[in-house]
């Protein structure tokens, strides 16, 4: 690929309460494509994605994310970026459009052109008729996808989503994924993505990075998994034979 | 300075738009209603006399024909403004899971915390101007005396001191927010400080230094003198003697000063202190307190400071 790398650590270590949530691990994410990040629960991928946001001081090692330092220019680097955390967080007593306008007024987009991005975001996301309800009373499916609607408000170069299909039915689910595809094909986001569900990543993800312990063992594209470390015939395999046999062996 | 702007306004909404504000804000105004009648009735016994007293408006405010003045009202249950405005400002955004998607904007980790607190301090300041402002026009209406400029300064000034000490227990309760992770343990950790300072400090020690001083073996009234020492040197370190000492001279022009050893002195002499003594000058009682204000600024700012420091360093797990 000649595409620009956009995300790249060295090294990157995080120790909490001496324990080694993230282990040199290095990497890094090109322009334009979508980024699947597997792992068992608790393999740091949340604290990877924190470390790249600036949020989380690293131990050891380094991370750029469009050239810059999430360390050094936080500000810079949380203003090219979105983030969708795990069980995300919402003011209930907002409802989708106030929330949307809290997030603009926090990234200084002008009023006018807010409520522009903001009605266009509800529409993209399909939640224009509940926009004016308390987030209180929201669906699990309606806030991951007022999550999303966050993103389009912000309009970042790259969206860090944790977990986004975390919890959802299956309908949700493909919305989700589908969500997902349109930020990077429609928008040219670079999507960085958490998940356990195998089948829909194998399905949107251009490549993948698979961590556990901490260490990320297995990085690539679906043929450079399966043909560097597995003999799996090219046309049976799927991403879940793959992930598997990495985590037996881990 | 953008975010800073947009999470103070936010914060403001949700407190004006919150049934605890309007609760706590309905039961402050009726308590003023109260003490303003009361004092406003006692006024007009003391003007019955033959000297008249110079600064009838400051009365409203300490008159000492009632029990509780508006003065000592703020003192006693400011603080749980303060507590009230700040006791979940950080715990509960850590626990909802919208503190990492603030800080997932561009704004830096301090902004957060400097918004709540001068969201808070607007309010408190809010909170005390109408209430003075209610004051004010309900002693014109049932007294009908208008302030004069000197008696104007005194209550702003007395409003500053008012919002400084509601604002250090916002500090308080701010901290704790950030300490513990749970909203009712924040909240019974301010209540417990408050009653520390508040009442165990100027009621409950001074049993206590008297037992120990009596012990000693000294005579009456070197006893006596040690007993109000320690007292004083201790009561310095309850912010709430602080403010009541602070504001009592500036409502009250006739106090001249904050030493409680007049009991030092003799009938006479204490005859002969009050017979000279005319109101204090503006500047006078101003001076006289300033080392109290600057004293429960500082404690403010080191509440607050500390709380920074705190919030800057904690890790952002996955909230």
């Amino acid at each position: 690929m000649d595409a620009e790398t956009v995300v790249e650590t060295g090294d990157l270590t995080k120790i909490y309460n001496n324990q080694v949530a993230v282990d040199h691990l290095s990497f890094s994410v090109s322009e334009g494509e979508i980024f699947g990040f597997l792992g068992p629960n608790g393999a740091g991928k949340t604290t990877t994605l924190l470390m790249l946001l600036g949020l989380s001081e690293p131990t050891d090692g380094w991370a750029r994310v469009l050239g810059m330092s999430a360390l050094k220019q936080p500000l810079k680097v949380k203003r090219m970026t979105g983030y969708l955390q795990e069980n995300m967080g919402f003011y209930r007593d907002l409802n989708a459009r106030q929330m949307l306008g809290f997030i603009a007024e926090l990234n200084g987009i002008p009023p006018q052109e807010g409520e522009e991005r903001i009605e266009n975001a509800l529409k993209v996301v399909g939640l224009s008729d509940g926009a004016d309800k308390k987030i209180e009373v929201y669906s699990r499916g309606m806030r991951q996808r007022l999550g999303i609607a966050e993103i389009l408000v912000k309009d970042p170069k790259i969206a860090f989503l944790d977990e986004p299909t975390l919890g959802l039915d299956p309908d949700a689910t493909n919305r989700m994924i589908e969500l997902i595809v349109s930020l990077a094909r429609e928008k040219k986001m670079t999507v960085v993505l958490s998940t356990h569900l195998l089948q829909q990543a194998q399905r949107i993800c251009d490549r993948f990075g698979i961590m556990i312990g901490g260490r990320m063992v297995a990085c690539g594209t679906m043929e450079q998994l399966a043909g560097r470390k597995l003999d799996i015939g090219k046309e049976s395999y799927t991403l879940e034979e793959v992930y598997m046999k990495h985590f037996k062996e881990a | 300075m953008g975010g800073l702007k947009a999470l103070i306004k936010k914060e403001l909404a949700d407190h004006l738009s919150s049934y605890r504000f309007l609760i706590l804000f309905s039961l402050i105004l009726m308590v003023s209603l109260i003490l303003v009648f009361m004092a406003a009735s006692g006024i007009e016994d003391d003007l019955k006399g033959e000297r008249l007293p110079k600064f009838v408006f400051l009365m409203l405010f300490t008159s000492s024909k009632i029990n509780f003045s508006l003065v000592q009202f703020v003192a006693f249950f400011g603080p749980l403004i303060g507590i009230i405005m700040g006791f979940d400002g950080i715990n509960r955004e850590k626990n909802e899971g919208t503190l990492s998607k603030l800080l997932a904007q561009p704004i830096y980790r301090d902004t957060v915390i400097n918004g709540k607190f001068l969201a808070g301090v607007v309010i408190i300041g809010l909170m005390m101007v109408s209430i003075i402002l209610v004051i004010t026009g309900l002693g014109i209406y049932t007294v009908g005396v208008k302030p004069g400029l000197e008696e104007f300064w005194r209550i702003f000034i007395y409003m500053g001191i008012s919002i400084v000490y509601i604002s250090l227990w916002l500090g308080v309760s701010i901290l704790f927010s950030v300490l513990f992770r749970s909203v009712a343990t924040s909240a019974l950790a301010s209540f417990a400080i408050w009653i520390f300072f508040s009442f165990f400090l100027s009621f409950g020690v001074n049993a206590l230094i008297s037992e120990v001083v009596s012990s000693e073996g000294l005579n009456y009234s070197d006893a006596l003198l040690k007993v109000s020492k320690i007292e004083q040197a201790l009561s310095f370190t309850s912010p709430m003697v602080l403010y009541n000492d602070s504001t009592a001279t500036i409502i009250d022009p006739m106090r001249r000063t904050l030493s409680p050893f007049t009991v030092q002195l003799g009938l006479m002499e204490q005859a002969s202190l009050t017979r000279f003594s005319g109101p204090l000058k503006l500047m006078q009682s101003f001076l006289l307190v300033s080392p109290y204000i600057v004293y429960l600024l500082a404690i403010t700012v080191i509440l607050f400071l500390v709380s920074y420091i705190v919030f800057m360093r904690q890790e952002i797990r996955s909230i």
